[in-house]
Parts: structure tokens; C-alpha cells; sequence
């Protein structure tokens, strides 16, 4: 290793549109290793279509795209995601433990019956996100931040450089969303991972990240927290005034009176909800 | 006893005599070996593939499949072709066109909805010409038991081998995607191309199912069993082994009891796979009232999310 590291995820003059309408263009941006980078923006500004990039699950219109210094592609074992919460069905037959188990060798070919190093792994997997007492429980029978936990369990499976989260604590109430982004934070400093999360509320996650790519109709900003939210630089993405507000280290962002759509939803999603 | 409450009497133990009947059974249990074989074949494959059909919410799929296997069969009946291929071929052209249009079975709504009775009028216009023997007609919707000679006996063996070997292969990436298909995406495993393998398996084993059980209940074989094993279990392999042990006991105890009667098999097939649904339903239903749901140490503090998600904070 050269005395420069590798960056986790590097772009180049990068953009991405789907037939006539560009999510954004000229995005160059390096996320270093270790780094905990938050995207932000509000709904369909493209936020999770740049992480699906990274998965390597769509392609860019334009530019290069590199995850530690390769191509992205699919299937990456260097990168653990992270999904939103999403019901299961009561009745599907999977435990939490089965999840996780997914995540460990879910993508191998074979039926894999009774392997006991899948099963050790699992466990040892459960310990380490607290979810050993409900191992056995059918995974729709679990709460919200109970699922998350076996969610970031799984991506943890195959150890992964780089952690992607994609509004991972979402619909969780507080308590879960503290607990759920701790066990995101103590495996990125004990293992050096980096953490890019997708999410259009930072305020829950504030505390542990390092920079911030806000990205809003088209136009986008990267930086320090303290450097991007805030008025002028978000007024500036939306094209129209906005408002950022901190409250106790918590930022709430409100659209003025002349605030464009954009504004005003994301005024919503910034709302006074993650307080400390 | 007036000859009024008499008659009813007389008319029920006249159909109670038709239900079941144990005359020279042994000699027809002989003679039908065959079929309980195929029965016994059909059960396993059956019970296997319920279990992800499940999982990938592909009950109306099955249904769909099932009636354009249907008119395959009858058009081969028409033409005096074999009936197996003919259904075989017809699963697969359902199959494919279902599997060709999108990434999930349970999106196909619609189409499946559109084909069904397509498939089930083109069946209806073949065995309307067909001018053979009307209990070949028939069998093909009910079921039957009499037809298996030694070739279908073959080609179920056959199909049967395929349809579990081609499943073991692809396992784990089908629990993967069909559970948890965000996650599996990401992780790369091919969505396409399992869900488009997966509806070709679930055509033969329709195909295979509607020479037994007959096309309008091939669901009592494919998914009854199924749904009865995941309400008692919530393990993936125990869900289908117990699926299997259903689906056997189902169709073998179907089959044993239809040689004793002189009904099609199809009453006695899904009644029984009925009752195992209904008393696994029960039995799940008491078991997640008066336990933790495999919990284990202190009772859970937070209550079963469920359909709602939990979570109770605010929603963005």
C-alpha cells in the first residue's frame, strides 16, 4: 500500500440520467477509507440511485465510477448493504437467524444444508448485533429495529470495507435508531470500514459523520456538516430560500415562503424529529 | 320409521357406499402400484417446490400454469398425442410467457389473470371436439388414476429428478431472492434469470401434477401443503420436510382411498391436504397465543411488529 490510500468509493466527472431528465453530472468526489460520509437530499434527487451505482447494479451515463480502486460491479463481497426496513409477511418461513445466514452464503449455488461453519458464523453474528435471544423467531414477527439489527448483522456477514446504507433508519423510533446506528459506528472503528449512508434525515447519525454530499434538483455540494447545512448553501442547491436551523447540535431545515416543491418536502424530512 | 325418514337414510349410506369402497381392494391396489408410485413421486416434487412458490407469492402463477397445461393436454388428447407432453408443453409456454415479463410472480397478476381463462376456453374447445371417451376428458380438469402406464411413469421420474435436482442447485440464491430480493440484488445474485429458471420448474411440476390431480386442483398438491408447514414452522428446511410429509400423505391417502371408491381422486386428495391446513393453522394459531414465538431469555419488551413494521417513531 502506497503511502496515499486507495479511496473507499472515487468519482469522476461522473453523471447519471435516465433518458431525458439528469439526476446530476460533473460529480467528482472521493470518499477516503475509514471515512463516515452521509448522502443526503430529498426524494428522487437521486441519492439512491448513486448508491445503486455503487452496488454496481446500474450503470453511469457518463464518467468513471471506482470502489477501492476498481470498477464497481455486482456482487462486491468488499461492500455490505444495508436496506431500509420493509415488513416481512408473518407467515414467511425464514428465522432471524436464516437472514442472517443469507447474508453469509446466501449467493453461494447448492442447497448448503447443515453447515456447521454458516452456523458458528451466524451465531456469532446474532452476539454481536444482540440479537442471539430472538435467533429463532420468524423474521415477521419482529420489530422494526429488531429487523434492522439482523439487517446490519447480514451485511456484516462477509466482512465488507465499505458499508452502504440505504435509509436504514428509517420508521424506526429513536431508541433503535440510536442502537441500530452504534453497531454501524463500532464496526467502522473497529475494523477501519467505510460507512457511506443514504438518508434525507442526518440529524440521527450526525454525531458520527465525517462529510456530507447533499444532493438537490440536479445541483449538489460536498463537505463538512458544518460547511453544507446551511442557508446559503442549501438556498443555493435549491434555487430558491431556505432556512437551516440548529438546534442542539440537531439541524431542522425550513423552507421560506417562496420555497420551491423540493424545499418544502425536504423541509418535512428535516423536521425536529432526531432530537439528542 | 315412516318410508319419508327412511329414504334419506338409505341415500346417504348409497353415497357413503360410493365414498368408500373396500371390495377386492387388494387386488386393485395391485393393479394401481403404478399410480401410488406416481402419487408418491408427484407428493415429494410437490412439496419441494411448494414451499418457494410460497415465498415468491406464486399461488395465482400455479393456477395460471395450470390451465394453459390443461389445454396443452387436451389438444394432445385431440390428436391423439401423448397427454403428458401436451401438458408439459403447455406449462412451459405459460411458464415462459409469465417468466419473460418481469422479475417477480407475484407483479403478474394481471397477466396471469389474462391467460387463465384463455387457457381454460382453448382446453374447453379441444375436448369438445375430441370425440373419445368422456372420462379422458374429464380426468384432465378432476384428476385420475387409472392412466399411468409404464411411459408417463417414465417421463414423471424424469421431470420429478429434474425439477428437485435443478432446485438443490439453485437453493440458496432462490431462498435469497425470493425472501429478500433488495439484499440479493445487491449482493448479485441474478434475480432474472433464478425467477425465469424457477417459473420453468413450477411448469413441469404442474404439468406433471395435472395428469394426477387434475388441473383445477393442482393447488391442493403444490401449495396446500406448503402453507399448511409454514404456519407451524418458520425454519426453511423444516418447512419443507414437513411440506413434503403433507403433500405425501395428501396424494398417497388420496390415492388409496379413491381405489376404494368409485369418486375421482381429487375429493379425497384436497380434502385430506385440506384438514392438515386447517389443523396447522390451528396449531399455529395456539402456539404463537401462549408462547414467545422461540424467543428465549426474558419475554420480549417489544411487541410483534407485523404487517405495520414496527417502529413507532415518526415516518418520513
Amino acid at each position: 500500500m502506497t503511502t496515499q490510500q486507495t479511496p473507499s468509493v472515487s468519482l469522476e466527472d461522473a453523471s447519471l440520467s435516465f433518458g431525458e431528465r439528469t439526476l446530476w453530472s460533473s460529480l467528482d468526489l472521493r470518499i477516503e477509507q475509514g471515512e463516515y460520509f452521509a448522502v443526503l437530499g430529498p426524494n428522487g434527487s437521486g441519492k439512491s440511485t448513486l448508491l445503486k451505482a455503487m452496488l454496481g447494479m446500474i450503470g453511469l451515463s457518463g464518467g468513471s465510477l471506482r470502489i477501492l480502486g476498481r470498477p464497481a460491479r455486482r456482487g462486491n463481497p468488499e461492500i455490505g448493504y444495508v436496506p431500509q426496513q420493509r415488513p416481512f409477511p408473518a407467515e414467511a418461513p425464514l428465522r432471524a437467524r436464516d437472514l442472517v445466514g443469507l447474508g453469509v452464503d446466501g449467493h453461494r449455488w447448492g442447497p448448503g444444508f447443515f453447515s456447521a461453519a454458516r452456523r458458528r458464523r451466524v451465531d456469532e453474528l446474532l452476539e454481536r448485533v444482540g440479537a442471539s435471544e430472538y435467533a429463532s423467531v420468524p423474521v415477521g414477527l419482529l420489530s422494526g429495529g429488531e429487523q434492522q439489527r439482523l439487517r446490519v448483522a447480514q451485511a456484516l456477514a462477509s466482512r465488507p470495507r465499505i458499508l452502504l446504507c440505504d435509509e436504514a433508519l428509517l420508521s424506526l423510533d429513536m431508541n433503535h435508531q440510536q442502537a441500530v446506528s452504534r453497531l454501524i459506528e463500532e464496526y467502522r472503528r473497529e475494523s477501519g470500514a467505510t460507512v457511506v449512508f443514504v438518508t434525507h434525515e442526518i440529524n440521527p447519525i450526525i454525531d458520527d459523520v465525517d462529510r456530507v454530499l447533499y444532493l438537490a434538483n440536479g445541483r449538489f455540494r460536498a463537505g463538512a456538516v458544518e460547511e453544507v447545512m446551511t442557508t446559503p448553501a442549501l438556498s443555493a442547491l435549491y434555487g430558491a430560500r431556505v432556512e437551516v436551523v440548529q438546534v442542539n447540535g440537531r439541524y431542522v431545515v425550513v423552507g421560506a415562503g417562496t420555497a420551491s416543491e423540493g424545499a418544502a418536502e425536504d423541509c418535512h424530512a428535516h423536521d425536529v424529529e432526531g432530537g439528542a | 320409521m315412516t318410508p319419508a325418514t327412511i329414504a334419506p337414510i338409505l341415500a346417504l349410506s348409497g353415497f357413503w357406499d360410493r365414498v368408500f369402497v373396500f371390495d377386492r381392494y387388494g387386488e386393485l391396489l395391485h393393479l394401481l402400484s403404478q399410480s401410488v408410485l406416481a402419487g408418491a413421486i408427484l407428493g415429494l416434487v410437490g412439496g419441494v417446490i411448494g414451499t418457494f412458490i410460497l415465498m415468491r407469492d406464486g399461488a395465482f402463477a400455479v393456477h395460471g400454469i395450470a390451465e394453459l397445461s390443461f389445454a396443452g393436454a387436451a389438444f394432445a388428447l385431440l390428436i391423439g398425442f401423448d397427454v403428458v407432453t401436451g401438458s408439459l408443453a403447455g406449462s412451459i409456454a405459460a411458464a415462459l410467457i409469465i417468466g419473460l415479463m418481469g422479475a417477480r410472480a407475484g407483479q403478474h397478476n394481471a397477466l396471469i389473470g389474462t391467460l387463465m381463462p384463455f387457457g381454460l376456453g382453448l382446453g374447453i374447445l379441444f375436448l369438445a371436439l375430441y370425440e373419445g371417451r368422456s372420462a379422458n376428458k374429464f380426468g384432465l380438469l378432476t384428476g385420475q388414476i387409472v392412466s399411468v402406464d409404464r411411459a408417463q411413469m417414465l417421463e414423471m421420474a424424469v421431470g420429478a429428478v429434474v425439477v428437485i435436482g435443478a432446485l438443490l442447485v439453485i437453493w440458496r440464491p432462490l431462498t435469497f431472492a425470493s425472501v429478500d430480493p433488495d439484499v440479493a440484488a445487491a449482493k448479485g445474485v441474478p434475480l432474472r434469470t433464478l425467477s425465469l429458471v424457477f417459473m420453468l420448474l413450477m411448469g413441469i411440476a404442474v404439468a406433471l401434477s395435472v395428469q394426477i390431480v387434475g388441473a383445477l386442483l393442482v393447488m391442493a398438491l403444490l401449495i396446500t401443503p406448503a402453507a399448511a408447514a409454514v404456519r407451524i414452522t418458520a425454519s426453511p428446511l423444516r418447512a419443507v420436510l414437513l411440506s413434503v410429509l403433507f403433500a405425501e400423505l395428501s396424494i398417497v391417502g388420496g390415492i388409496l382411498l379413491a381405489l376404494a371408491g368409485s369418486l375421482p381422486i381429487s375429493p379425497y386428495v384436497t380434502t385430506i391436504s385440506f384438514t392438515i391446513y386447517v389443523v396447522c393453522r390451528a396449531v399455529g394459531a395456539l402456539r404463537r397465543r401462549f408462547s414467545q414465538s422461540g424467543r428465549s431469555g426474558r419475554p420480549a419488551e417489544a411487541a410483534p411488529a407485523g404487517a405495520a413494521g414496527g417502529g413507532t417513531g415518526p415516518a418520513a
